[in-house]
Parts: structure tokens; C-alpha cells; sequence
């Protein structure tokens, strides 16, 4: 009725209807969540030592987690996207196949790799007796393993979908490839950049299997929101409500402001040839 | 057989009829046409995962036609999914508590009955890293070891076990369930785990029990019960029969479960 382009008529029912139907799939159980909610002592939970720990644990590990990722996840976007090399169909295998793991076998698959007996845990607990696993850094790690490939797979695109005769451009005019990096591809992936350092973070902020695996869980120290919220489902479940309810509302929060600040102008105005 | 769809179908109505108002001697009527095929889902606390999986073996060679789905978790997890109205026949629990909140919330059918007992146990991995001799060890420097999370079964007799003992060093993790400490022990990257006597029969040569004092006193006792909503009540009954029976006592107290 209402949905209606200047010249191109009617929004057909037969895309309104299901886009109604996914709206609905995913409106209505957030909404059950929120009137489920024992709202009357929700401030008094906030406030709790437990509930505050693991909201500031879970704070410090998807950041980290989401520097990690940016650090090496856009150099490893830029070389599939802009660099021939044999076996590039192998690395974006190896980028892709963590997303479509179940978190608890990526938490196995770090025990098996960074563990204490695993392949490269075991030299270096040998060598200098750090272990990874039941430490902080160790949430750090699932956090970045499971986030890693939403990051790569956004930033990828975003360079592949900005024009390469930029790139050339700047090359004829003078600049080394590192300056045409920082100065015209970077820049230009922008928006993909944003919105994988979103995704990446939102996955790393609700990451629950690879984490109570590879890290463990314990208060203070790897007992982040999401794990807090399962071990709250088996003792109150009007607990593990609430727990739910803060980590929606600061994520919802985040990405709000994110959207207000930068996203709206990034989606806006992609610089496109 | 031209008639072989249709008796399919009424003893199908038949089945329906009797789990619907609660089913009460589902294979009592003539020629078998009544008894319960299909599948029978068993939920179970994580430290029965051996045991119920060698009964259900001779359950579905004494039943032909049925399946048992079998399910281990947490014991308090299953006790939430029931409540919250999951699909079950049967539910064994590795603690009284837990299994009093599905009867208050109405989920049973009769009173639950205990049929086992357990006590902890600690493990060590095999090569024993920390060098831990004794229970008391754990209160060493630097060792790592973990526990059940305290909404657990497992957790809570660990919590009582290590009050009664004096032990004051803390664990590095509290872990899901009793199958996830044994298995952080198992692959070395914890020094010991406080699992159940039977985990500790369970987890074989990769690890080394160690006797924990005072474990005698504090002991699990297991009740299992068919639950209210159970689509195949008979089965759920005849499971229970089985567990609570000389062949299921037997098969419990050869994995090291105590008698109730």
C-alpha cells in the first residue's frame, strides 16, 4: 500500500508476505525473550559481581578478539583478493571451513593445536611452561578463530567489488603498492571493512561452544557472558533471562551507535567507479 | 495379509489412545497388536552414558521393533528440557534435587525410583604431570584442576567433597557436565578432575584414580522415573523395569555404581 516507488508500482505480495514471514521468525521470539523477563529485579542483577565480571570479561575478549582479526584478517582479504597465487583456492578453503564448523569442534580443534599436548601447545609448554588453555588469552583465541572468516569473507568482497583500475591508476601515477593499499583499497573497502569488524565482533561477543571448550569456564577469568548464561539455564532460569536480556541490549546498544557514528554514512556513500 | 494396514493402523489408534489418558498396560491385550514399537527416548545424566548404552542393546533385543534414543547431559539441562517440554519417556538423574524439580513442575509419571549411588573420585592424567600423589595434592602450587560447574550434580558433591576436606585452592574451570572434566584430564591439559567413581572406570588407561577421603560419606544417589508425557508409557515402564532389575543392577554395579 504504502510500499510504493515513484515509477515502479506496487510492491508485489508475493515478496512482501515472506519478507513479513522472516520479520515475524526473527521478531517474535526476541520479543518472548524481553516479556519473559523478570524485569523488577533486572537492575538489581545488573549490578551483581558475577553478572558484572563476565559482562567486562566478555567486553575485553570480543575487543582483543576483534583486533586480532583486523590485524591479520586484512592483510589475508587483501591477498585473496588482489594477489594471483597457486593454491589460493586451498587458503579460502582454510578461511571458509571454520564458519560452517560447530564451535564445540573448533574448540577441540584449538585443545588439539594450542593445547597443552597439542602440536604447536606442547613445544612451547615443554620450552617455557606457558599453557593457553583455562586462561583469558585462551578465550581470546576462540573468540578470533570462530570471528576470523566473517571478517576475511566481508573484507574480501569489499575489495573485490571496488574497481582494480584504481589500483592501476595509482600505480602509473608513481605509487608503490603498499601506498595504494593504505591510500586507495583500504579506503574504498570501507564499508565492507565496517560491516565485517561488526560481524566479527557480534560473533566473537556471542561465541559459546569453541570458547567453554578450548578455554574452560571460570568466573573472572574465561566466564564470559554467553558461558555465564548456559551455566544460568541450569541453576535459575529467571537469571539466565536477564543475562540475556543485558548481553542483547549492550550489543543492540553498540551497534546503534555504530550506525549512528559511521555505518549510515559508510552504507551511504560507497566510493564506486 | 489383506488385512495387515488396517490392524497396523488400529493398533496405532490403540497406542495413541492409551499414551494419551496416561496408558495403563499398553501390551496388556491379546496377541501383541497393543505392544509398543518405535522409538523410546531415554534421558540420562552424563555419568550413565556406558551403562545405559549397554542396556539399551539388550532392551532393543528383548523389544524387536523399538530404538532407544538415548540423550546424556547434565543432569540439570535434561531436568530443564523436560520441564520446559521436551519429547521424553524416561529420565534418570544423577541427583535427587534435580530430579525433584521436574515432579514439582508435574513432569513424572509416579514416583522416581533410586536405583544407584555414586561417589567422586579424582583423575589424573596418565603420565601425571603435577605429580599428585594424594587428594590433599591439589592444594599443591600451580596445580590446575577442574570440577563440574555447581548447578551439576557433580558439581555440587564436589563443592561438599572439597569443604569437608579442607581443600582451599580453586579449580581453573568449572566445566558443563562430569564427561567434560574427564575429558580435559584425558587430554592432558588439566593436572586432575573431580569426576565419579564410574567416569574414573570409564576413562580406562588414560587416566589414574586417585581416593579422595571422606567420598564415602558423600554420595549421589540416582533416581529415574517415565515421565508424564511420554509417548510410549509401556516402553518407559519396561525401561525402568530393566534399569531398576537384577540385568540393569548387575551392568551398574560392574561399571562401579553403588547400590541404591
Amino acid at each position: 500500500m504504502t510500499a510504493r516507488g515513484p515509477a515502479l508500482g506496487r510492491a508485489p505480495a508475493r515478496l512482501l508476505v515472506p519478507a513479513g514471514v522472516g520479520v515475524a521468525f526473527l521478531g517474535v521470539p526476541l520479543v518472548a525473550l524481553l516479556a519473559r523477563t523478570p524485569w523488577s529485579d533486572f537492575l538489581t542483577r545488573l549490578t551483581e559481581p558475577a553478572v558484572l565480571d563476565a559482562l567486562r570479561l566478555s567486553m575485553v575478549t570480543s575487543l582483543a578478539a576483534v583486533a586480532v582479526v583486523t590485524a591479520v584478517g586484512i592483510p589475508l582479504a587483501w591477498a585473496l583478493a588482489r594477489v594471483e597465487f597457486p593454491g589460493r583456492t586451498v587458503v579460502r578453503a582454510f578461511v571458509i571451513v571454520p564458519l560452517v564448523l560447530p564451535p564445540v569442534v573448533g574448540g577441540v580443534a584449538l585443545l588439539s593445536a594450542f593445547g597443552r599436548r597439542g602440536v604447536v601447545g606442547a613445544p612451547l609448554y615443554d620450552a617455557f611452561g606457558v599453557s593457553l588453555p583455562f586462561t583469558t588469552p585462551a578465550v581470546v583465541v576462540a573468540h578470533a578463530f570462530v570471528s576470523l572468516p566473517f571478517f576475511v569473507l566481508a573484507v574480501e568482497g569489499a575489495l573485490r567489488a571496488t574497481d582494480r583500475e584504481y589500483d592501476v591508476v595509482a600505480a602509473t601515477l608513481g605509487a608503490s603498492r603498499w601506498t595504494t593499499f593504505r591510500r586507495v583499497s583500504l579506503p574504498l573497502a570501507g564499508p565492507g571493512l565496517l560491516a565485517g569488524l561488526v560481524l566479527a565482533w557480534a560473533r566473537a561477543l556471542g561465541e559459546f561452544g569453541a570458547t567453554i571448550t578450548f578455554a574452560g569456564n571460570y568466573p573472572g577469568t574465561t566466564r564470559t557472558m554467553p558461558n555465564a548464561i548456559y551455566v544460568e539455564l541450569q541453576n535459575d532460569q529467571e537469571a539466565a533471562l536477564v543475562l540475556s536480556v543485558i548481553l542483547m541490549l549492550v550489543s543492540v546498544a553498540v551497534l546503534a551507535l555504530l550506525r549512528e557514528r559511521w555505518f549510515d554514512q559508510a552504507m551511504r556513500g560507497p566510493v564506486r567507479g | 495379509m489383506r488385512t495387515r494396514p488396517v490392524a497396523l493402523l488400529l493398533s496405532l489408534v490403540a497406542t495413541l489412545a492409551l499414551a494419551g489418558c496416561g496408558g495403563s498396560g499398553a501390551s496388556g491385550d491379546g496377541g501383541g497388536s497393543g505392544r509398543e514399537t518405535g522409538t523410546l527416548t531415554v534421558l540420562a545424566a552424563a555419568s550413565l552414558t556406558e551403562t545405559f548404552t549397554t542396556l539399551a542393546k539388550d532392551f532393543e533385543a528383548a523389544h524387536p521393533g523399538v530404538q532407544v534414543r538415548l540423550a546424556f547431559d547434565s543432569s540439570a539441562t535434561l531436568a530443564e528440557q523436560v520441564t520446559q517440554g521436551a519429547p521424553a519417556d524416561v529420565l534418570a538423574t544423577a541427583d535427587e534435587r534435580t530430579m525433584q524439580t521436574v515432579v514439582a513442575a508435574g513432569g513424572t509419571a509416579g514416583d522416581p525410583r533410586l536405583f544407584a549411588t555414586n561417589h567422586l573420585q579424582m583423575v589424573v592424567p596418565r603420565d601425571n604431570p603435577a605429580d599428585l600423589k594424594a587428594f590433599s595434592d591439589l592444594d599443591k602450587p600451580g596445580v590446575k584442576y577442574v570440577v563440574c560447574v555447581d548447578s551439576a550434580p557433580c558439581g555440587k558433591l564436589a563443592a561438599t567433597v572439597l569443604k569437608a576436606t579442607g581443600i582451599t585452592a580453586k579449580p581453573v574451570s568449572e566445566e558443563v557436565d562430569v564427561k567434560a572434566v574427564l575429558n580435559k584430564v584425558e587430554l592432558g591439559e588439566a593436572d586432575a578432575g573431580l569426576v565419579y567413581a564410574t567416569d574414573a572406570v570409564a576413562g580406562g588407561a588414560k587416566v589414574k584414580p586417585i581416593d579422595i577421603p571422606t567420598s564415602n560419606e558423600n554420595l549421589n544417589s540416582y533416581p529415574i522415573t517415565a515421565l508424564k508425557d511420554a509417548k510410549k508409557p509401556a516402553l518407559a515402564r519396561d525401561w525402568v523395569d530393566l534399569v531398576t532389575g537384577p540385568k540393569g543392577q548387575q551392568v551398574l554395579a560392574d561399571a562401579g555404581f553403588g547400590k541404591p
